[in-house]
């Protein structure tokens, strides 16, 4: 043994933890917050080795007076602005709604995006029909954001009543919307990251127009699928945006725990050879111009791009959660990127484009608009009154046909 | 009930002229067949490219109908089948390859998840027409990890089919009606039986397909259906409930003991051809059940309880299990952990005497 060598320091396995917890604020700094308007705007045809400094800032656009700033500010006309405001507006009041409905056992079970509206609901402003979104059970807003698809509907899956186009086999929230490129919801995160890179590269096959649109949050990344959906994505150049929703938190869990500390999902993406870009997701202008960019990249077919939309889940995690056992009670107030709803209004009224009696205008007709579909699903039953599908559609679709074993079973059951 | 020999020839009259090929050629044939007439349908796995397969499957395939249709993929079963998934969310009918049955592990979650359950929970808005294929089975001196028969871990989801062929004119057609099922198909090809037929007999010299009369295969389009099972050999004294390998093994255990045994190759394992088994058990009173992968909750578990349900008052002796033992595949006791014509014949002979 060589004499000269200090003597070994015992090793020490490092469990990062988040700065705030019940009672002690959080320090926000970890989050590298760049001004308004100062990151760049590389053209769309950038090779993926180039967004490197873009992966490891924050696109913004939205500055503290609610001005638009920089290279990133996006075409989008006062009527778009209002209606986009108007759709997360939608989006907060249909949660609220939804959230005492399962307080009052009108459904088992929700989970709201308080905080994130502005993500979903921005970048389907920048996707276009035939597109098709591999969603996760927070992104509510692309549905919310269309014309098109009822809430009636919606709320109908949520209650699991006799109108549920899913026939009560789903949880709440585990939409499916075909119609509107909206892929059916699984319980198991991070599937359908990898299944939207296939659906791209099947539209590349044939030779379409058509993109995918992935996503999954923070804690999510940490599963294998996320890998895989960007090493396929890479290697195949699949015409697909690929989403990191992170909204700093997975259940009780910080983002640290998969994989954050020191570093960003962004840069996860330029690892693995993809266009990467880190962007305020509470920041309605940033998340279209983001949305756009990425879009337009893949209908060019210059291949995927990573986005990773930083913003926070202000909400409990779902309805059996309470996030007070984990972390600051007032952790969102403090949250440097504020909220996107708010941020949108002073920007539009900075505009001259709204005002707040607008604002408190639309916030009535919206709210009216919710109780009026609330009533009218409720008029169709709810897993408390009993008026459920039928047991008998229970043993449908497994298969196309059904096979004899399912129908012995159904005879079993006398339906 | 017909018999092979006039399966075949159904077949034949079907499907134009005949080729003799092996299995390997059969399933090429049967992708071959589907991708020339249908535009959708893609094929893609490990090696499975400008390769052609480590088993030679799709040989010829990316040069006679691009990259764009028959592609080399990662190493990475689940991104294999959770891309195959989104295809066919898109409307295409992809058959992936997975290198061997032993390495689908990694993509359980996208095939039971997935799959699986995109119909059901979809109440039909997605469906998932795919066919994963992997070549399974021992025999082969494989080891622990290309030896495995995993069919029990499908049979239990439910959502999926699990097909298993045993001769070259069964396999492209049921490969056909695989790939043309809007269900998820599970599709195992029996390593052992690609170049020739096995009856367990390691020490002998193999006999090519080429010496077999289910080697005629039609050169066209033509299927086998699914949930049909096989009478492979008609008889009296039991009933046999096998598939793969195992035919093959089992009808050579009748010929060694003489015991007029009626085999049922099974071929769809799940949903199956219940009334074939049924006719039959009802018939002879007697059944075997034999299958290489391990006993404990493996398949030969619920055929025999099916059995015991519909046929209990026709049973003349227990239902007995020929199976490979309760441990993973073992090296160099490849011959002691196979169930081969001897053990099988021993159980022939327990059933008849029973
Ligand atoms: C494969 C799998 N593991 C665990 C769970 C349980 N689970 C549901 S949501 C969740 C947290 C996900 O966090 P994140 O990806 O950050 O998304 P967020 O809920 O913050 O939107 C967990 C662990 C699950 N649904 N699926």
């Amino acid at each position: 043994m060589d004499q000269q060598q200090p003597p070994a320091t015992p090793l020490q396995l490092h469990v990062p933890e988040p700065t705030g917890r019940p009672g002690v604020a959080t320090d926000f700094s970890f989050l590298h917050v760049s001004p308004a308007g100062e990151v760049r705007r590389p053209p769309v045809d950038t090779p993926h080795s180039e967004t490197q400094d873009l992966a490891y800032a924050l696109i913004r656009v939205l500055d503290e007076q609610g001005r638009a700033v920089g290279p990133w500010v996006p075409d989008l006309d006062a009527v778009q602005l209002r209606r986009g405001l108007r759709a997360m507006m939608k989006t907060r009041i249909f949660d609220a709604r939804m959230l005492i409905a399962q307080r009052q056992k009108k459904l088992s079970f929700y989970m709201q995006c308080l905080g994130e509206e502005a993500i979903a609901v921005a970048h389907s402003l920048a996707l276009k029909a035939g597109d098709m979104c591999f969603p996760t059970y927070r992104q509510q807003g692309l549905l919310l954001a269309r014309d098109d698809v009822s809430m009636v509907e919606m709320m109908c899956q949520l209650m699991s009543n006799e109108r549920d186009p899913l026939k009560g086999r789903q949880l709440p929230v585990m939409y499916s919307y075909k119609r509107a490129g909206f892929f059916t919801i699984s319980g198991n995160l991070a599937t359908q990251f990898i299944q939207s890179v296939g659906w791209a590269m099947a539209s590349a096959i044939k030779g379409d127009t058509k993109i995918a649109s992935g996503w999954i949050g923070d804690g999510s990344t940490a599963e294998s699928d996320f890998h895989t959906a960007l090493t396929f994505a890479h290697v195949y150049r699949a015409p697909v945006i690929l989403n990191v929703v992170n909204n700093q938190w997975a259940i009780s869990t910080f983002q640290a725990i998969a994989g954050g500390e020191s570093t960003t999902f962004a840069a996860k993406g330029v690892g693995c050879g993809i266009a990467s870009l880190r962007v305020d997701g509470n920041d309605f202008l940033a998340v279209y111009a983001a949305s756009v960019w990425a879009a337009e990249r893949a209908r060019r077919n210059l291949g995927p791009t990573l986005i990773e939309w930083v913003t926070y889940r202000a909400g409990p995690h779902s309805t059996s959660d309470d996030p007070s056992k984990y972390r600051p009670a007032d952790d969102w107030q403090r949250f440097p990127l504020g909220d996107p709803i708010e941020r949108l209004k002073v920007h539009l009224i900075g505009l001259g484009e709204w005002s707040p009696a607008q604002h408190e205008q639309a916030r009535k007709e919206l709210e009216a608009e919710v109780a009026a579909a609330q009533k009218e699903a409720e008029s169709h039953g709810s897993l408390l009154d009993g008026h459920i599908p039928s047991a008998a559609s229970m043993f449908e679709d497994v298969y196309r046909d059904m096979p004899w074993h399912l129908r012995e079973q159904r005879q079993q059951l006398g339906v | 009930m017909l018999t092979r020999t006039e399966q075949a020839k159904l077949a034949l009259a079907e499907a134009g002229p005949t080729q003799p090929m092996t299995m390997i050629q059969a399933l090429r044939s049967a992708l071959d067949v589907t991708m020339a007439r249908d535009d959708n349908v893609v094929v893609f796995g490990e090696d499975v490219g400008y390769f052609g397969g480590v088993f030679r499957v799709t040989e010829g395939l990316q040069q006679k109908y691009g990259k764009s249709r028959c592609f080399d993929a990662p190493i990475n079963e689940g991104g294999i089948v959770g891309a195959a998934i989104g295809m066919g969310a898109y409307g295409l009918r992809p058959i992936v390859e997975i290198q061997f049955a032993d390495y689908f592990y990694p993509a359980a979650d996208q095939i039971i998840s997935e799959a699986a359950r995109l119909r059901f929970r979809s109440a039909g808005d997605f469906t998932a027409p795919i066919t994963i294929r992997m070549p399974c089975g021992g025999g082969i001196y494989g080891g622990q990890t290309h030896s495995q028969s995993p069919e029990a871990i499908f049979t239990h989801v439910c959502g999926l089919r699990t097909v298993m062929p045993s001769n070259p004119i069964d396999a492209k057609g049921l490969l056909i009606s695989a790939i043309e099922c809007d269900d998820p198909v599970i599709f195992l090809e029996p390593k052992r039986l690609y170049n020739g037929p096995f009856d367990g007999h390691h020490d002998r010299p193999v006999v090519p397909w080429s010496k077999h009369e289910l080697c005629n295969v039609p050169e066209g389009h033509y299927t086998t259906p699914l949930e049909s099972a096989a009478v492979f050999r008609s008889g009296a004294a039991l009933t046999v409930l096998t598939y793969g390998t195992m035919v093959w093994v089992s009808a050579c255990a009748a010929a060694e003991t003489g015991i007029d045994a009626e085999i049922i190759d099974l071929r769809s394992l799940w949903p199956l051809d219940i009334q074939t088994i049924e006719a039959s058990v009802k018939k002879t009173g007697r059944c075997v059940v034999v299958h290489e992968a391990t006993r404990t909750c493996g398949f030969g578990a619920e055929l025999a309880s099916m059995v015991q349900e519909r046929c209990f008052y026709h049973l003349e002796a227990p239902i007995e299990r020929v199976t490979g033992w309760d441990t993973p595949y073992p090296h160099a006791q490849e011959w002691a952990y196979f169930p081969g014509p001897e053990r099988v014949g021993a159980a022939f002979k327990r059933a008849v005497e029973a």
